[in-house]
């Protein structure tokens, strides 16, 4: 009984007549099933029709996995016809991890020991495309007996199978080495082709094979001069190239071959000079020959005019009318521009042009490619260009030409004026696609650099007042108005035109900020802290500043609110130490990585109540008074005043209690004071010692003495004490200010301490000193004093 | 290479190729997310893309965009003419060839492909010998129909 069902043709047909989706798949469902029965009859005369037909459903992805069995019978099946759409349904409906690995693998074995050359060529097919690791171990060793094969046909076969199995299991390389020195001295392209392959990937693997294959190389080279110099066979030449998938091939072996080798490299150094300057560039077959050799010139010991040449040559393809040969010159420029830079340079100017290329994939490599090539000579030119490029180029090239115009201002800057106007035309001109890191880097360049301080914030301000949306800039120019907000006032800066601002001016447009809903959470940190710095540096009221700092005490904004709070405390309470604490920021060390790390946190934290160092050529009564109003509120003697970092220490009545009751007795003599350490940081301790002289009861005689175990010496140690002010306290001069390492020779200091009213001893001390080339800054109140400096 | 596709312009897949192992759920994604990447490029974009960790280079002629990917250290260049050979082998094979050419045909491109690259290789760089493999082959399977055809004849008679 004759099934009746589609041919393969009339199939294809009604499917492509279909009007609708849905009608497409009714005649696919139908036809399914009719294959499905066909396959049930296991008639073996229609099996590989109605296989063929399953592999066109499959095509249009409809599922297919049925017919996998059917694969295997057709592939066992003497006929060809069978075996040819047997092996083609196995290639496109089997994988690798697919159950039937053993059942396919005795087919293949027979067909390679058994079949016709047709056959073979099906099996190895086969083999090569969908063969799993195990396969591979199998078959090798009837793979390497078709490499001994008379028939040219079979033989390239099996050797890109080789090919194929040695990616599979590496450990195969054994069995497919030793062949390949004979197979390389066939005439027959295919054969020649696939042995190249095979010692590619021979030697791409195994460092043995490399060394093994190195004598080759002259062989290598006669047969590519050979290609090159004789006259071509039409049978294997592309528009008057020779054979150059060949000679791509071997190019890409000579580059493996040569690398990292003196010798090999000269033995092909004069050839490829030919094949640089031979080739035909007209056509595409003649440049892709080009490309690999310029590839493997730069890979291998070239003489260095052979390197100038390779170069060259991508700079002729950067010239061609053809984007694609325009694409592969900016890619391999690209690899050479770290080696080869100065010859690079010279096609400088045709890789900007290539900037304005529509195409993105062109321009993105272009951009790259430029961003390589700038020096610290061709810094300003090329940075012009670039910057004209970010004010055209596509949205998704913005971030990185924006990210790669400030590294290479970073590096490369002529003066810090230009470093700091190419960063704020990006920020201007791009500044949505600017990382974060360049506010940090900004503000750290403005505050380095003190004498473009009034310039710096008249442009910054006249960008902000241009354009508050975009972020970076609205951060760095509130972080700078805060700081030298008075510049912007009175300073009088040429560069820039002249124009008058009014402090009210600035004050709002801080606010405007800060209440822009275009404005992040963090810009809105900058400007409130912008305007607390203000309210030292301006010379009007503040109330308007206290209203505003007021008002965002409540704000939904949880970090903006703590600020908040935090400054009105300090415009309540700590208002005395308001110019201090809100002093213009330090300078932070360049070229000391930690000091530079440390220093942007500081900048870009606002820690109202973190006192921060004065400037050291500050006189040394202001210090003392700065260290005295760090005391607080000390009229009365045993309250509990407000200590910045400790708690109070208040008396508790049992003390008291027992004090009164001593006083019918006869006072006891006067007992040693015992020392105490006070102070201990990285290897640095600081002791003190105590003396009551007989004579005067009410004066006490205190000891500082600092020791250095650490292993760098402390310098320029300076040690500052002060008292409540019902004490009197007197500093005699440090024994010196040095303290070598490793216990060296202590500093001592005297502090002479008179309490007539024997009211309770509070000291705090203030330690600065260098250690480690790092400037260290300690104040503290000392918290355990004994009794007896005061009793 | 590791794979080739033939699409055409509305993105019906034509040919697949695959040379490295992957599940049908990948080949599909793949597929659809090729198909889509390079119909949404202009003509006059370069032929070569970037594309996960390896290169795509893809050519139209006429109706149909022939796919491939490549290796990093693949020639890009030497690409294009492995497409424009096999484009040639199809056109000497069907004369003149079209897009119906290789709906209804389309085991015949796959082999015609299979004698032209092996395991994602070049194997065999003359159009002349490959073109006579896949005669060769050809003729073996009209002699496989011509003893097929008495069968047929009986049985439709009805004398099996």
């Amino acid at each position: 009984m004759v099934v009746h069902s589609l041919r393969l043709q009339d199939l294809i047909e009604e499917i492509r007549g279909a009007k609708t989706q849905a009608q497409e798949r009714e005649v696919i469902q139908k036809e399914c099933a009719q294959i499905r029965a066909s396959f049930r009859d296991g008639d073996p005369l229609q099996r590989h029709r109605q296989l063929a037909k399953l592999l066109y459903v499959h095509m249009l992805g409809y599922p297919a996995h049925f017919g996998q069995m059917e694969c295997l019978k057709l592939i066992a099946s003497p006929r060809f016809t069978d075996k040819r759409v047997g092996y083609l349904g196995a290639m496109l409906l089997l994988d690798e991890r697919h159950d039937s690995h053993l059942l396919i693998t005795n087919s293949i074995k027979n067909d390679l020991s058994q079949g016709n050359q047709p056959v073979q060529g099906l099996a190895l097919c086969t083999l090569s495309t969908m063969g799993s690791a195990e396969m591979c171990r199998d078959l090798a060793p009837e793979v390497e007996k078709l490499l001994l094969q008379p028939s040219p046909y079979v033989r390239k076969k099996a050797i890109l199978t080789a090919v194929h199995m040695i990616r599979k299991d590496p450990e195969l390389s054994g069995i497919f080495l030793p062949p390949c020195t004979k197979l390389l001295r066939e005439r027959h392209h295919g054969i020649q082709l696939g042995t190249v392959t095979l010692i590619t990937e021979l030697c791409e693997r195994n460092p043995a094979a490399l060394r093994h294959f190195r004598k080759v190389v002259p062989q290598l080279v006669q047969i590519l001069r050979t290609l090159v110099t004789t006259g071509y066979s039409t049978e294997h030449s592309i528009s008057g190239v020779s054979d150059p998938f060949l000679q791509v091939q071997i190019l890409r072996l000579l580059r493996i071959l040569g690398r990292n080798h003196e010798e090999s490299s000269e033995t092909m150094n004069d050839l490829l000079a030919q094949v640089a300057t031979n080739t035909d560039t007209s056509r595409n077959a003649g440049n892709a020959v080009l490309l690999e050799t310029v590839l493997t010139i730069m890979a291998i010991h070239s003489a260095a005019g052979l390197r100038v040449l390779a170069v060259n040559i991508l700079g002729r393809f950067l010239l061609n009318n053809d984007k694609n040969i325009r694409y592969v010159a900016l890619t391999s420029l690209l690899q050479l521009v770290q080696s080869d830079h100065s010859a690079v340079q010279r096609h400088r100017s045709t890789v900007v042009e290539c900037l304005q290329e529509t195409d993105a994939s062109l321009s993105r490599r272009a951009l790259e490619l430029s961003l390589a090539l700038v020096n610290s000579s061709n810094v300003r030119a090329m940075m012009q260009e670039l910057q004209a490029f970010l004010e055209s180029c596509p949205p998704d090239l913005r971030a990185d030409c924006a990210s790669g115009i400030l590294l290479a201002a970073e590096r490369f800057a002529p003066s810090k004026r230009w470093h700091i106007d190419t960063i704020l035309h990006v920020l201007t001109t791009a500044g949505a696609h600017v990382r974060d890191d360049a506010v940090a880097n900004l503000t750290q360049l403005i505050g380095e650099a003190e004498e473009l301080h009034t310039y710096s914030v008249r442009r910054l301000y006249s960008a902000l007042a241009e354009d508050i949306s975009q972020q970076p800039l609205v951060q760095v120019a509130a972080w700078c108005i805060g700081e030298y907000g008075d510049l912007l006032l009175e300073g009088n800066c040429e560069e820039t035109e002249p124009f008058q601002v009014e402090e009210e001016d600035v004050l709002a447009l801080l606010e405007k900020v800060l209440q822009s809903h275009m404005s992040l959470p963090a810009t809105r940190g900058y400007a409130i802290t912008a305007l607390m710095k203000l309210s030292t540096r301006l010379r009007g009221d503040n109330n308007r500043i206290r209203q505003v700092v007021s008002i965002y005490g409540s704000c939904v904004d949880l970090e903006l609110q703590q600020r908040a709070v935090e400054y009105n405390t300090l415009f309540q309470k700590y208002d005395h130490m308001r110019a201090a604490i809100l002093e213009k920021m330090p300078l932070v060390e360049r070229g000391d990585p930690h000091v530079k790390e440390g220093g942007k946190e500081k900048q870009t934290e606002a820690q109202p109540l973190e006192v921060t160092a004065p400037a050291p050529t500050e006189p040394q009564a202001t210090k003392l008074l700065d260290l005295l109003d760090l005391l607080g509120d000390t009229s009365e003697p045993l309250s509990s005043g407000h200590a910045q970092h400790l708690p109070p220490q208040t008396p508790s009545p049992g003390e008291a209690l027992i004090h009164l009751l001593d006083l019918p007795c006869t006072p006891p003599p006067p007992a040693p004071i015992p020392s105490v350490r006070v102070f201990e940081r990285e290897g640095l301790q600081l002791d003190l010692s105590f003396m009551r002289p007989l004579e005067t009861p009410a004066l006490l005689l205190v000891t500082a003495t600092t020791t250095n175990s650490s292993k760098e010496d402390v310098t320029h140690f300076v040690c500052q004490a002060a008292v409540p002010k019902s004490f009197q306290l007197q500093l005699q001069a440090p024994s010196g200010n040095t303290i070598p390492a490793q216990g060296g020779l202590p500093i001592t200091q005297v502090f002479r301490i008179l309490n007539p009213n024997q009211a309770p001893l509070r000291l705090k001390l203030r330690l600065t000193y260098n250690h480690s080339g790092q400037p260290v800054q300690e104040i503290f109140e000392v918290d355990n004093l004994p009794v007896e400096t005061w009793q | 290479m590791q794979f080739m596709l033939l699409f055409s312009r509305q993105g019906k897949l034509r040919l697949q190729k695959w040379y490295v192992p992957l599940s049908d759920k990948e080949k599909k994604k793949i597929t659809r997310e090729l198909v889509q990447t390079v119909l949404a490029r202009k003509p006059k974009m370069c032929s070569f893309l970037e594309w996960r960790d390896l290169k795509i280079v893809y050519k139209r002629y006429a109706s149909l965009y022939f796919c491939c990917a490549i290796e990093d250290q693949d020639n890009e260049l030497i690409t294009l003419e492995i497409i424009h050979r096999y484009v040639e082998l199809l056109d000497k094979y069907f004369g003149s060839v079209c897009e119906l050419d290789i709906i209804f045909n389309f085991e015949k491109a796959y082999f015609i492909l299979d004698e032209f690259l092996l395991g994602g290789e070049v194997q065999e760089t003359s159009k002349k010998n490959v073109l006579k493999a896949i005669e060769q082959a050809d003729l073996l399977q009209e002699d496989a129909k011509e003893a097929e055809t008495p069968r047929s004849v009986l049985e439709e008679i009805g004398l099996t």
